[in-house]
């Protein structure tokens, strides 16, 4: 257990620094190596908590997706020639106290909560139980979810075309 | 005398009235030939020359006159108890006690005047269409004569006073219009502006002795004593009463008592003993003096307005500036005399008040010596012939006052002829010397006009008082009924002797009458002529009548047969006059005219009984007077070659100035009525100017802060108020406005603040 | 020491937290867009926590994977409405894409 603890204290600290860049970084740049950190961190997380399938979709749709279209769209819009100013703030006093009471809130219900621990180990080969669910339990959202997919596919498109001039 | 006995034997009885229904066209033709000629009169003598004109105006006079003669006919076959002809048009307004209608009333008296009226106004007509044939306004002047005749036939048709005021005052206006005919002289102007505000003083006390009467007869309509002659409101069984005590189907069966304002119920209730009236009029008393004696005196002054007695006597001379046939008529004739008319028309009144007749008479002989005094030392033609007219109307209101009606209205006919005649036949000299007035210019026209010589000598002979004319029985009646009037008193002082002193008055007065009427005459006609040498009159008109053969010489010659004919007319008439007034102790019936107006005058006034010897005296020393007015005139002006009168004014030169100015009476006016009158006007209008418009104005101006209160308070307040919102939703508004940055941020932060205070609130409160 | 449901919760809490601080903050649109991935995540994290201490199926699992799917499909989405608005406004600066101002 000494070990997990530990991972999880590196783990830990790579999101938390990756958000903070995110949050604070004034290059976007760093700002996006932040996230892929903070992305990272999580996705071992999840293998802390036994959803191995769950990591590596995380690694493999946010970072290896998501990510990479964010980087794109930093690298499209950003005047990378002033890349050292490219991500300023407004602000941030009333941000900060946001932060400190949202994240105060959620600590506070979070610790004070008497949750009900399950002793219930966990599953072994969550994949093919996720992939059974998908097919039985959770069909519909499923179904749904693929529609969702095809209409943000034609969405882009159409947003990010450029006007065709007759 | 014997006529007071028997008036004393019969009992009085109402009037008895008979319906005559054409009376009002007497009035009607004259107003129809004014109106005609007032409006149409410029276009007619424009396109048909000045003959249509004077035809419409003639035409109109002698319609009037005959129908006069008509009802002058149907009078005379009457009986004389029952000689009166009523025509009631209609009710003009009845406002309680006061009952207005337009009727016209012929009675004896008013017959005479009507005639006398037609008569002599028709000829002066016919005289106007010479004398002012060279008058471009020619239409104008027989419009105004024409009006002038249509009010005085009103003043003496009238039935009741309004009517008769309505023409005393038309006679006013049109005496006025006339005077002033032309007005663009200003001295002729004044002159009649003159004339009608010193008649307004008159009127005022007319109208006050009118109300005064009117008062005076009782608020209440009452029963008489006996009950016999009543007007009782609704009450059947009185009124077939009536009828049957009377019997016979004329109009008047009962008598109204009370107030009223028609002359015939005011004479019924008056003169007939048993309603008791008259016994309460004289009782009568007002701030302890008689109301009868005030109400005779006042509307006595009335007639010292319209008949230009002391001291409202001034006009009379001034209103010589207007053309010579208005003196004739006017002055002469007609509108001077309808204050004799008023008098003797009322005078059961007057009889009724001893003060009153005392004052009559004895204003009466004071103007006749006053005014026979100034036209002593005249030198106009036409301002002797005034001061003789106002002499001669004292001399009737001697008569009248004395009691002797019939006298008094005697003298008034006879004088409408003489004095005519006179006017006229100055006209004629006057016409005849270039328009020249002044008799010191004249002389030695006896030879050069004949007809108006002798026409002016008959009329001297008339107003002297010679037998065998007229004047000579009316003054001659008048002075001796004076003298045998015993009862008069002097302001509520009883004066036995008042009527032999008034006598004596007009002594003197008929004395001097008969001098400066012949001096006038001899300076006029006799000797050789003065005039024709530079005397400064620019009518570079000339003369319009046909028979001009001497352009420039300045010789006069007789005047055209229009002015000389209606000369030997009224001549004529001043000497067959004569005829209705031969009195009693020369006939042994009483004289004609006084039988004829009898009805009329039933006022019972007592005289003094003196034997025909006495008479026949008093008769003597009247022609005596005359025959010494006469000699002396003859001696000091007969063909001017006698010294004397330049020796005398030589002499007594002051006391002739003072004759010779009126005794300066107009300019004891000037200094007092007049300065008066200015003055007040000029101190109200300094009140209104700086009172009245200083209060009006300080109303506007307080309206004015009042406005400008309003208008600070709707500014600042109301304004403000209202701006005062809009500025306040405007800067809620651009604070407002902030919240919408347009950034999604900021959206987002409000709805996390909300949801935070949602949830912090939701967790705080379990 | 044992790894319990708090600790992961905790790290929720201050995913969250910097997600919406990155959110509400950052001027820049593409970092507004990664502020929201956090969130996502943090979510994501928090479902997984409690599907593997409190459900004990795979329940947890099963949403989150959904949530990454759909995150996936608004991030597309999102950049393509930034790359629009780039081709406009030729900046993605959020206080410059004001045109629903007052």
């Amino acid at each position: 257990m000494q070990t997990q603890f530990v991972i999880f204290i590196f783990l830990a600290l790579a999101t938390l620094v990756g958000a903070a860049s995110v949050a604070l970084s004034r290059n976007i740049f760093w700002s996006a190596m932040g996230l892929l950190s903070s992305l990272v961190g999580v996705g071992g997380m999840y293998v802390l908590l036994s959803a191995d399938f769950i990591a590596i979709t995380q690694v493999l749709v946010y970072i290896g997706g998501v990510l990479v279209l964010i980087i794109f769209a930093v690298m499209l819009t950003s005047h990378i020639q002033d890349i050292n100013v490219s991500n300023r703030s407004m602000g941030l006093a009333g941000g900060f106290l946001v932060f400190w009471v949202v994240a105060t809130l959620l600590c506070f219900v979070a610790l004070w909560t008497p949750w009900k621990i399950t002793v219930v180990p966990p599953v072994e080969g969550t994949t093919a139980a996720i992939g059974n669910g998908l097919l039985g339990k959770w069909l519909l959202p499923f179904e749904i979810a693929s529609v969702v997919l095809v209409a943000t596919m034609v969405g882009a498109i159409v947003v990010a075309r450029k006007e065709v001039k007759e | 005398m014997e006529h007071a006995a028997a008036h004393a034997a019969t009992e009085l009885t109402p009037l008895v009235t008979h319906a005559a229904s054409y009376l009002w066209l007497i009035p009607f033709f004259p107003l129809v030939g004014a109106f005609i000629n007032a409006t149409l009169g410029v276009r007619l003598q424009r396109r048909f020359g000045k003959g249509l004109v004077h035809s419409i105006g003639i035409g109109a006079m002698a319609m009037s006159f005959i129908v006069a003669c008509a009802a002058f006919v149907q009078l005379v076959g009457l009986d004389s108890e029952h000689r009166f002809l009523q025509d009631t048009l209609w009710n003009i307004f009845t406002a309680g006690k006061v009952t207005v209608d337009l009727g016209f009333a012929l009675d004896p008296l008013s017959m005479m005047m009507t005639l006398i009226i037609t008569f002599i106004g028709m000829l002066i007509h016919v005289f106007s269409t010479g004398y002012m044939a060279d008058e471009p306004s020619y239409w104008r002047f027989f419009a105004y004569l024409n009006l002038f005749v249509f009010s005085m036939l009103l003043l003496v048709m009238g039935d009741n006073f309004v009517l008769m005021f309505f023409g005393w005052e038309g006679v006013g206006l049109c005496s006025y219009l006339l005077i002033a005919f032309w007005y663009t002289d200003p001295q002729k102007a004044a002159a009649g502006m003159k004339a009608f505000v010193t008649n307004r003083f008159g009127d005022f006390g007319f109208i006050l002795g009118l109300f005064l009467l009117f008062w005076a007869l009782g608020g209440v309509w009452q029963k008489a004593p006996d009950g016999k002659l009543t007007y009782v409101e609704n009450d059947p069984h009185a009124e077939t009463a009536l009828a049957a005590a009377h019997g016979e189907g004329h109009d008047a069966e009962y008598v109204k008592i009370g107030p009223t304002l028609n002359f015939r119920e005011l004479r019924d209730q008056v003169v007939i003993k048993s309603t008791g009236v008259a016994e309460k009029l004289k009782s009568q008393k007002m701030f302890g003096f008689g109301l009868l004696a005030m109400v005779g005196i006042l509307f006595f002054v009335g007639a010292m307005g319209k008949s230009a007695q002391l001291p409202l006597h001034v006009w009379l001379p001034d209103a010589m500036a207007g053309p010579t046939p208005v003196s004739a008529l006017i002055h002469a004739a007609t509108m001077v005399t309808a204050g004799v008319y008023m008098v003797a028309r009322l005078n059961f009144i007057f009889a009724l008040s001893p003060t009153a007749m005392g004052w009559v008479a004895f204003i009466g002989a004071l103007t006749a010596l006053f005014a026979a005094s100034i036209g002593f030392f005249q030198y106009d033609i036409k301002k002797v012939l005034a001061y003789s007219t106002v002499s001669q109307l004292g001399f009737m209101f001697i008569g009248v006052g004395v009691g002797a009606y019939w006298a008094g209205a005697y003298h008034l006919l006879t004088h409408a002829f003489f004095k005519a005649t006179l006017f006229l036949g100055s006209g004629s000299v006057i016409l005849g010397c270039h328009h020249e007035q002044d008799m010191r210019k004249m002389g030695g026209l006896g030879k050069l006009m004949p007809v108006t010589k002798w026409t002016y000598l008959i009329a001297c002979w008339a107003i002297a008082g010679f037998p065998w004319a007229s004047g000579f029985y009316s003054k001659d009646e008048i002075l001796w009924k004076a003298f045998s009037q015993e009862g008069m008193a002097f302001l509520g002082i009883a004066a036995p002797h008042l009527g032999q002193i008034i006598y004596f008055m007009g002594i003197v007065a008929a004395t001097g009458t008969s001098f400066y009427m012949f001096r006038s005459y001899y300076m006029t006609f006799t000797g050789e002529y003065r005039g024709g040498h530079g005397h400064a009159d620019g009518h570079a008109d000339g003369h319009g009548h046909g028979n001009d053969a001497h352009g420039h010489a300045h010789v006069p010659h007789e005047s055209p047969r229009s002015i000389t004919l209606v000369l030997v007319a009224l001549a004529t008439g001043a000497v067959l006059a004569a005829v209705i007034g031969v009195p009693m102790a020369w006939t042994g019936h009483a004289p004609l005219l006084e039988q004829w107006l009898e009805p009329t005058l039933p006022a019972v006034v007592l005289f003094a009984e003196y034997a025909h010897s006495t008479e026949f005296l008093f008769q003597f020393i009247g022609v005596s007077a005359g025959v010494i007015g006469w000699a002396f005139a003859r001696a000091l002006y007969k063909d001017n070659k006698s010294q004397v009168p330049a020796q005398l004014l030589s002499r007594w030169k002051g006391a002739w100035n003072v004759v010779y100015n009126k005794y300066f009476v107009d300019e004891l006016y000037q200094a007092t009525v007049l300065r008066g009158s200015v003055g007040l006007a000029r101190g109200l209008s300094w009140f209104d100017k700086h009172i009245i418009d200083a209060m009006v104005n300080l109303a506007g101006a307080v309206t004015r802060i009042f406005a400008n209160i309003d208008g600070a308070i709707d500014r600042y307040l109301v304004d403000g108020a209202v701006n005062f919102v809009a500025g306040a939703t405007l800067s809620a508004g651009r604070v407002m406005r902030r919240v919408q940055t347009g950034r999604i941020q900021t959206y987002l932060y409000g709805a996390l603040v909300g949801a935070i205070a949602l949830v912090l609130f939701n967790f705080l409160i379990r | 020491m044992a790894l319990t449901l708090n600790h992961f919760l905790v790290i929720g809490a201050l995913l969250f937290g910097f997600g919406l601080l990155a959110v509400v903050t950052r001027r820049n649109a593409v970092a507004v867009l990664m502020g929201i991935e956090l969130i996502l995540n943090a979510a994501n994290l928090n479902l997984v926590a409690f599907g593997r201490y409190v459900a004990g199926n795979i329940s947890g699992q099963v949403f989150s994977l959904f949530v990454i799917v759909l995150a996936a499909a608004e991030a597309a989405v999102g950049l393509a409405i930034i790359l629009a608005i780039y081709q406009m406004l030729r900046n993605i600066d959020t206080s410059q894409a004001t045109t629903l101002k007052e």
